[in-house]
C-alpha cells in the first residue's frame, strides 16, 4: 500500500481505476476538471477507456451503453452538468444497470459558481430524474475517505444493480491531503453479470430496458426495485458518530461539512459544551434509525448544511419531533467557519 | 431463439424463409409501413454475415421502440435520441460486438442531432439504420425535421411553412461533409428493386464495422401511411413523387480505404 499525497478529484479518480473502471465518459466542468484530466491521462495507459463526451448528455448515455456490455463505468461531473445527466440516471436505474456517477457539487441554482456547496443533495437522494428510483448515494468528508467509498460504489452498485453516487463539493475535490490508496480489485472477484449484452450466443437474446407498456408488467419491474431498495435500506445504511455518548446537542452534517462540524464538536467540548456529530456517508440510505435513536435522549439536533435546508427534511423525518431541529446553512457556495457554526452551537445549549 | 416451422411437403423446396435473426414476435407496424421490411432487411444482412452472436441491437423511442422483440439477438433499449451514444459506450466496451441503432428522424435528427453527428465525427464504428419517414409517427404524426414543405401534420395542419419551422433537414448530406464516417447512403424500399438495393448498403455498412473502417449510415426514405392519410399505395406513391424530391437516393460518401 502506497501513501501519496493527492486532491480529493485525483483520488476519486485513482481509486475508480484500481476498482477496475473499463470506461469513463464525461464532459469538462469546474470544479472536477483534474478528475477528468487524471482519467484522460491514466485510464488509457491502464488498459481502459477514456472518452470525452460531446455533453453531459452523451456523457451518461455512453455510461449507459457500456454499463449495458457489463464492464465497470463511471461519469463525473460538477452541478449543472449532473443536472443534463438526469435522464440517463432515471434509464440507469430503470434498466436497472450498475454505474457509479460523481457529482462535485458546486453553488446554484443555474450556472451558480464554482465555489462548493451541498445544493444537490435532493437531485441526489430523493430521485433527480423521472421515476420511482433512488440511487445508492456516498458522501465523503475526507480524501482517503473518498478513495475508499468509490470502490465501496462499484461494489455496491454491481451487487444491487442499482446506480452509485458519490455526492461531495469542490472543496473536496480541489483539496490535497495523504491517501492511502487501497490495492486494485482482483477482476474475478467482480460479480458476474449474466444479464450483459455480449452477444446471444448459446443463450436466448439478453435484453436491456426500462420500457414495459404493459402496466401490471411495469409494475412487476418497479416492486423488484422497490424490494431491491428494501434490502439496501436492511444492510447498506452508514454514517459516523462522533461524541455523541453523553451529547446534549447534536449536530448532523454530511461530506466537507461534517469535517468541518467534527473541529466544532472539539471546540465546544474544550469549552464545557457536550457537543456530538452524527455524519451520514451514506445519504441514501439515509440514517434515520440511528439518527432516531440519538433523538431519543438529545434534546437538539442540529442540522448544518451548505443549502437551504435539505438533508434537514430527513433529519426532521428521522427526528419525528423527538428533539428540537434547528437549522444552520450557508448558501452560494459560503462555507462557514468553524466559529460560525460554534456561535450557533452556543444558541441552542443553556448557557 | 425460436422460429416459425412449417413442415415442407415431399417434393417441396423453400425458396424464401424468415430470416434466422428474425424472431417471431408479430410486428407491431401498421398496414403498408416500410419499418417492417427494413427490420427484415436487417436480419436477413445479420444472417448472411454470420454475425447473430455479435449483434448487439440499440431500439429507439419511436414506432420501432419494440425492435427488441422482433429479433434473435442481444439488445438494449435508448432514451429517445440518445442511440449514438449509449452504441458508442457499448462498442468502445466490447469492440468485438457489432453495434447498430435503427432510429427514426425524430430520434436521430431532432432530439438526438448533437449525438449522431459527434458519433459520425468521431468515426465510431458501428452502424446507423435511419428511417426518414418524415414524420413523427408513434407520437401520432407531429411535425419531423425532414416533413416537406407544405406536408401537412398535426402539429402544422395548414402544411410546414418554411419560414416558421425551416426546411427539410438533410442529415445525410451534412454527415457527408464530416471527414469521420466511411459510408452515408440514403436508399429507399418501395419497389423490389430498392430493396435490393437497401439490402445491399445494409450488408457494405455491417461489413464496414466488421473490417473495423468506422462509422456507416444508411438513410432509408420511407412513408408512414397512418399519419400520412393514406392507404399504403398512395404513401408509396407519397415517397417516389414527393419524398424524394428533397431526399435524392444514392451514395453520399463512400470511403474507400
Ligand atoms: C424525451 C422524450 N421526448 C419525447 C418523447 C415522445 N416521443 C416518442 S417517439 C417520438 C417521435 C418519434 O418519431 P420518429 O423518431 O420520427 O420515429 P417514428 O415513430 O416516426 O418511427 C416522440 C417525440 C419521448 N419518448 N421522450
Amino acid at each position: 500500500m502506497s501513501r501519496v499525497l493527492m486532491r480529493g478529484n485525483e483520488a476519486i479518480a485513482e481509486a475508480a481505476i484500481r476498482a477496475g473502471l473499463k470506461c469513463y465518459f464525461s464532459y469538462p466542468i469546474t470544479p472536477q476538471g483534474e478528475l477528468v484530466e487524471y482519467m484522460a491521462r491514466e485510464l488509457p495507459k491502464r488498459g481502459g477507456v477514456f472518452l470525452q463526451a460531446e455533453s453531459e448528455v452523451a456523457a451518461i448515455n455512453m455510461v449507459y451503453g457500456a454499463a449495458a456490455a457489463g464492464v465497470r463505468t463511471m461519469t463525473s461531473s460538477s452541478s449543472p452538468g449532473n443536472s443534463l445527466k438526469q435522464e440517463g440516471i432515471s434509464y440507469l436505474a430503470g434498466a436497472r444497470l450498475p454505474a457509479v456517477i460523481v457529482n462535485v457539487m458546486r453553488g446554484g441554482p443555474g450556472l451558480g459558481n464554482i465555489a462548493p456547496a451541498q445544493g444537490d443533495y435532493f437531485q441526489a437522494t430523493k430521485g433527480g430524474g423521472h421515476g420511482d428510483y433512488r440511487l445508492i448515494v456516498l458522501a465523503p468528508s475526507t480524501v482517503p475517505e473518498a478513495a475508499q467509498l468509490v470502490m465501496l460504489a462499484f461494489d455496491l452498485s454491481d451487487r444491487y444493480r442499482v446506480p452509485a453516487m458519490i455526492l461531495t463539493d469542490g472543496m473536496l475535490g480541489q483539496m490535497m491531503e495523504p491517501v492511502e490508496l487501497p490495492p486494485p480489485v482482483d477482476e474475478a472477484t467482480i460479480p458476474e453479470k449474466p444479464w450483459a449484452l455480449t452477444g446471444a450466443k448459446g443463450r436466448p437474446p439478453n435484453v436491456v430496458r426500462s420500457f414495459e407498456l404493459e402496466p401490471r408488467k411495469l409494475k412487476e419491474m418497479n416492486l423488484v426495485l422497490q424490494e431491491t431498495y428494501r434490502e439496501i435500506e436492511e444492510n447498506e445504511v452508514r454514517w459516523e458518530e462522533v461524541e455523541t455518548e453523553d451529547a446534549e446537542i447534536l449536530l448532523v452534517a454530511h461530506g466537507t461539512v461534517g469535517r468541518i462540524v467534527k473541529t466544532v464538536v472539539r471546540q465546544a467540548r474544550k469549552e464545557g459544551i457536550k457537543a456530538g456529530l452524527l455524519r451520514p456517508i451514506s445519504l441514501w440510505p439515509f440514517p434515520y434509525g440511528p439518527l432516531r435513536r440519538l433523538a431519543e435522549r438529545v434534546p437538539t439536533v442540529l442540522t448544518v448544511e451548505l443549502s437551504a435546508g435539505q438533508m434537514w427534511e430527513d433529519v426532521r423525518l428521522a427526528v419525528e419531533g423527538r428533539a428540537k431541529t434547528p437549522f444552520f446553512g450557508e448558501l452560494g457556495g459560503v462555507v462557514p467557519t468553524p466559529r460560525e457554526i460554534l456561535s450557533e452551537v452556543k444558541k441552542h445549549v443553556p448557557a | 431463439m425460436s422460429q416459425l416451422s412449417t413442415q415442407i411437403p415431399e417434393g417441396y423446396v423453400k425458396v424464401f424463409s424468415r430470416p434466422r435473426s428474425l424472431s417471431d414476435a408479430k410486428y407491431t407496424y401498421c398496414p403498408g409501413c416500410h419499418h417492417g421490411i427494413i427490420g427484415r432487411l436487417i436480419a436477413e444482412a445479420i444472417d448472411e454475415l454470420g454475425i447473430q452472436e455479435r449483434a448487439v441491437g440499440v431500439a429507439p423511442v419511436g414506432c420501432a421502440v419494440f425492435l427488441f422483440r422482433f429479433y434473435n439477438v442481444d439488445f438494449v433499449q435508448a432514451a429517445h435520441g440518445r442511440a449514438c451514444a449509449v452504441a458508442t459506450g457499448l462498442k468502445r466496451a466490447s469492440p468485438n460486438l457489432i453495434v447498430f441503432t435503427y432510429q427514426g428522424d425524430g430520434d436521430l435528427a431532432a432530439i438526438g442531432t448533437a449525438e449522431t453527428v459527434h458519433a459520425a465525427n468521431r468515426g465510431e464504428n458501428f452502424t446507423v439504420i435511419f428511417v426518414n419517414n418524415q414524420i413523427y409517427g408513434m407520437t401520432g404524426g407531429e411535425m419531423a425535421p425532414t416533413t416537406l414543405p407544405g406536408q401537412r401534420t398535426v402539429t402544422c395542419p395548414e402544411g410546414r411553412d418554411v419560414k416558421l419551422t425551416g426546411h427539410p433537414l438533410k442529415v445525410s448530406e451534412m454527415l457527408a461533409q464530416l471527414d469521420g464516417p466511411v459510408y452515408i447512403t440514403r436508399q429507399a424500399v418501395y419497389d423490389a428493386r430498392h430493396i435490393q438495393m437497401a439490402k445491399k448498403a445494409i450488408l457494405k455498412a455491417f461489413r464496414n464495422q466488421a473490417e473495423g473502417k468506422g462509422f456507416s449510415l444508411v438513410e432509408i426514405v420511407a412513408d408512414c401511411p397512418t399519419n400520412f392519410q393514406m392507404s399504403p399505395v398512395e404513401a408509396n406513391r407519397w415517397v417516389v413523387e414527393k419524398a424524394l424530391q428533397y431526399f435524392p437516393l444514392g451514395d453520399l460518401k463512400v470511403k474507400e480505404d
